[in-house]
C-alpha cells in the first residue's frame, strides 16, 4: 500500500515519474482510464492529431487503483459536457484534470449520468430517431450499457459497440 | 401513469384490471352516447385492418366519431412532413390520437408533441399494448389471469404483440414458456425488462415438450422475410405449425390464441376445436378498445389516478347529465372541455 491518491499532478508519485514525458501548458489530462482504452477514448472524442494539437498517451501505466491504467494529455483542449458524458460510459473510473499555465486548475471524476442526450446515435435502423424527426437521440444509462428511450434498444458500452455510434456535435 | 398508452411496460396490474373491469361491464355489441361529440384521430402509417376498424367501431359505439388521415400515399407525409408535425396538427383536431407507425419508438416520440392522449397501436417491432389488453381480457374471460402456464410461440424477436404481452404478464402469477427458433428469440431489450421484473420465464425451441403443461398457447406468425432463403423458412415455420393433431397432447382446457392475421401457422382444423379462441379474441378488440377510449376521452388520462371511477359511476353521471339536459341545463361542460 503506497497510501497515495494515485492522481496525476498530485505531488511526487510513481505516476509522475513514469509519465514525465511532457507537461502540458493548457489543456486536459484524462487519468485513470482502464488500461488499453486510451486509443478508444481518443477515437470517441474525435482526436486524431490532425488538428496539430499535442497529445501524449501513456498506456498500461502501473496504478494502485486500476492495476494498469492509461493516461492522456491533450494540449489546448477542454472537454465539453457531452464529451465528458461519453467518456463516463467507457471510462467510468476516469478523472479529468483541467490544466492552465501548467497548473491543475480543476480536477474531477466523471459522473455517470442517468441519461445522455445528443451524444450517441441509436444503432437500430428502425428507430424513430434514425429519420429526420426533431428529437435528439437520448439514452438511459444502465449498469452495463445504455438504452434508447425511444425504441428501447440496448447498446453495450463495450468500446466496439459504442465507438461506431458516438455522435458528438 | 400518464395520459398516454405507449407500451406494456407502463401497465401495472391495477391499470390492466381497471381497463379489463371496465370492458367486462360493457355490453358487447351495444352502443352508448357516453362520448358523444368526441373525435378520435386515426394516424395509421402502416396498413391495418383489425386494429384500425376496431378503434373506429369502438369510438362510434361510444357515441363519438373518428377522423382518419387515410393512406400514406394521399397524405402530406409524402411531402416529407415529420411525424412530429403530423401528430401536432392532428392533435389539434381530435380529442385523442391512435398511432401506428413502422418505426420503433414512434409513439413515445409523438407523445412529446401532443397534448391529447395518444395510444400506441403498434410501433414497428416495438410494442402493441392495446392488443395486449384484449389478449389479457380474452385470457381472463377463459381461464383467469393467475396460476397459469402460458406458452408464446413463433416470431418472438420481431413480434410486437409478443413483446407487449410478455411484459404485461409479469404483473400476474404466470409462468411464461417462450418457444421459438434460436434466431427468433426475444430481443435483448425485452429480456432485460423481464429480468428486471423478476419474471418466471423459460425458453424452448421445441413446442412438443412443453405443450402438455400449458393453459394458454399464444401463436404468432413466422414471416418469410426473416429468413435468408425460402427453404430455411419453410423448414423452421413448419416446426412451429399447429394443427388439431398437435393439440391431442394438450390439456383439454388449453386455449389457443393468435393476434391474427394468420397464414398457415394454425391449421384450419383447429378452428373447430374447443381450444380455438382467436376469433373470440379478435372480437374482444372492440369491447376492450371501447373501455380504453372511454377512459382516454373521459378524464385526465387513461390511467390517471383521479380518473378511477367505475363504469357504474360513469353510468350514474350519464343519467345525471341526461336529467340536467332535460331540465334545460347546458350539459357537462367539464367533459366538453377535454
Amino acid at each position: 500500500m503506497s497510501g497515495r491518491g494515485g492522481d496525476v499532478g498530485n505531488g511526487q508519485s510513481d505516476d509522475d515519474h513514469e509519465l514525465r514525458v511532457t507537461k502540458i501548458r493548457n489543456g486536459t489530462v484524462i487519468d485513470h482510464v482502464s488500461g488499453g482504452l486510451a486509443l478508444t477514448v481518443l477515437g470517441v472524442l474525435g482526436i486524431d492529431g490532425s488538428a496539430g494539437e499535442v497529445v501524449s498517451v501513456g498506456m498500461n501505466v502501473p496504478s494502485d487503483r486500476l492495476g494498469r491504467k492509461d493516461v492522456l494529455k491533450i494540449e489546448k483542449r477542454e472537454l465539453t459536457q457531452n464529451e465528458v458524458d461519453v467518456l463516463s460510459l467507457i471510462a467510468p473510473e476516469a478523472t479529468i484534470n483541467i490544466v492552465r499555465e501548467y497548473e491543475v486548475a480543476g480536477k474531477h471524476r466523471v459522473d455517470r449520468p442517468e441519461e445522455v442526450s445528443g451524444v450517441l446515435s441509436c444503432p437500430n435502423p428502425d428507430c424513430i430517431t434514425a429519420g429526420n424527426e426533431p428529437v435528439a437521440s437520448t439514452f438511459d444509462v444502465l449498469d452495463e450499457g445504455v438504452r434508447c428511450v425511444y425504441c428501447e434498444t440496448i447498446l453495450g458500452t463495450d468500446q466496439a459497440d459504442l465507438i461506431d455510434h458516438v455522435d458528438i456535435g | 401513469m400518464g395520459r398516454h398508452l405507449l407500451g406494456a411496460k407502463q401497465l401495472s396490474r391495477a391499470d390492466v384490471e381497471r381497463v379489463l373491469d371496465h370492458a367486462a361491464a360493457l355490453d358487447p355489441g351495444s352502443s352508448t352516447d357516453r362520448r358523444s361529440g368526441a373525435l378520435l384521430g386515426l394516424c395509421f402509417f402502416e396498413p391495418s385492418t383489425r386494429t384500425r376498424l376496431s378503434f373506429e367501431a369502438a369510438v362510434k359505439r361510444l357515441g363519438g366519431d373518428a377522423i382518419d388521415m387515410g393512406a400514406i400515399e394521399a397524405s402530406s407525409v409524402t411531402k416529407g412532413e415529420t411525424l412530429a408535425d403530423t401528430v401536432r396538427v392532428l392533435g389539434g383536431y381530435a380529442d385523442a390520437l391512435v398511432l401506428r407507425h413502422p418505426s420503433q419508438g414512434a409513439a413515445r416520440m409523438a407523445s412529446e408533441f401532443v397534448s391529447v392522449p395518444l395510444i400506441n397501436a403498434g410501433d414497428g417491432a416495438g410494442q402493441h399494448p392495446t392488443q395486449t389488453l384484449l389478449d389479457l381480457y380474452t385470457i381472463r374471460e377463459n381461464v383467469g389471469l393467475d396460476g397459469l402456464n402460458i406458452g408464446i410461440t413463433g416470431d418472438l424477436k420481431y413480434g410486437r404483440t409478443v413483446h407487449s404481452l410478455s411484459l404485461a404478464l409479469t404483473n400476474f402469477d404466470v409462468s411464461q414458456y417462450l418457444i421459438s427458433p434460436e434466431s427468433l428469440r426475444l430481443p435483448r431489450s425485452v429480456r432485460y425488462d423481464l429480468d428486471e421484473a423478476g419474471a418466471s420465464v423459460t425458453e424452448h425451441t421445441d413446442l412438443e415438450s412443453v405443450l402438455p403443461d400449458l393453459d394458454v398457447l399464444y401463436v404468432t406468425r413466422i414471416q418469410r422475410e426473416r429468413f435468408p432463403d425460402e427453404a430455411e423458412y419453410r423448414t423452421v415455420a413448419g416446426e412451429y405449425r399447429i394443427d388439431a393433431a398437435t393439440l391431442e397432447d394438450a390439456s383439454d382446457d388449453l386455449i389457443v390464441m393468435h393476434p391474427l392475421p394468420r397464414v398457415d401457422e394454425i391449421a384450419s382444423d383447429v378452428d373447430e376445436t374447443s381450444h380455438a379462441k382467436y376469433f373470440e379474441q379478435a372480437s374482444n378488440g372492440v369491447t376492450v378498445r371501447m373501455a380504453l377510449l372511454d377512459l382516454a376521452l373521459g378524464g385526465d388520462g387513461i390511467f390517471a389516478e383521479d380518473d378511477a371511477r367505475s363504469l357504474a359511476e360513469w353510468d350514474d353521471e350519464d343519467k345525471r347529465d341526461e336529467r340536467e339536459r332535460n331540465g334545460g341545463n347546458q350539459g357537462d361542460e367539464r367533459e366538453e372541455e377535454r
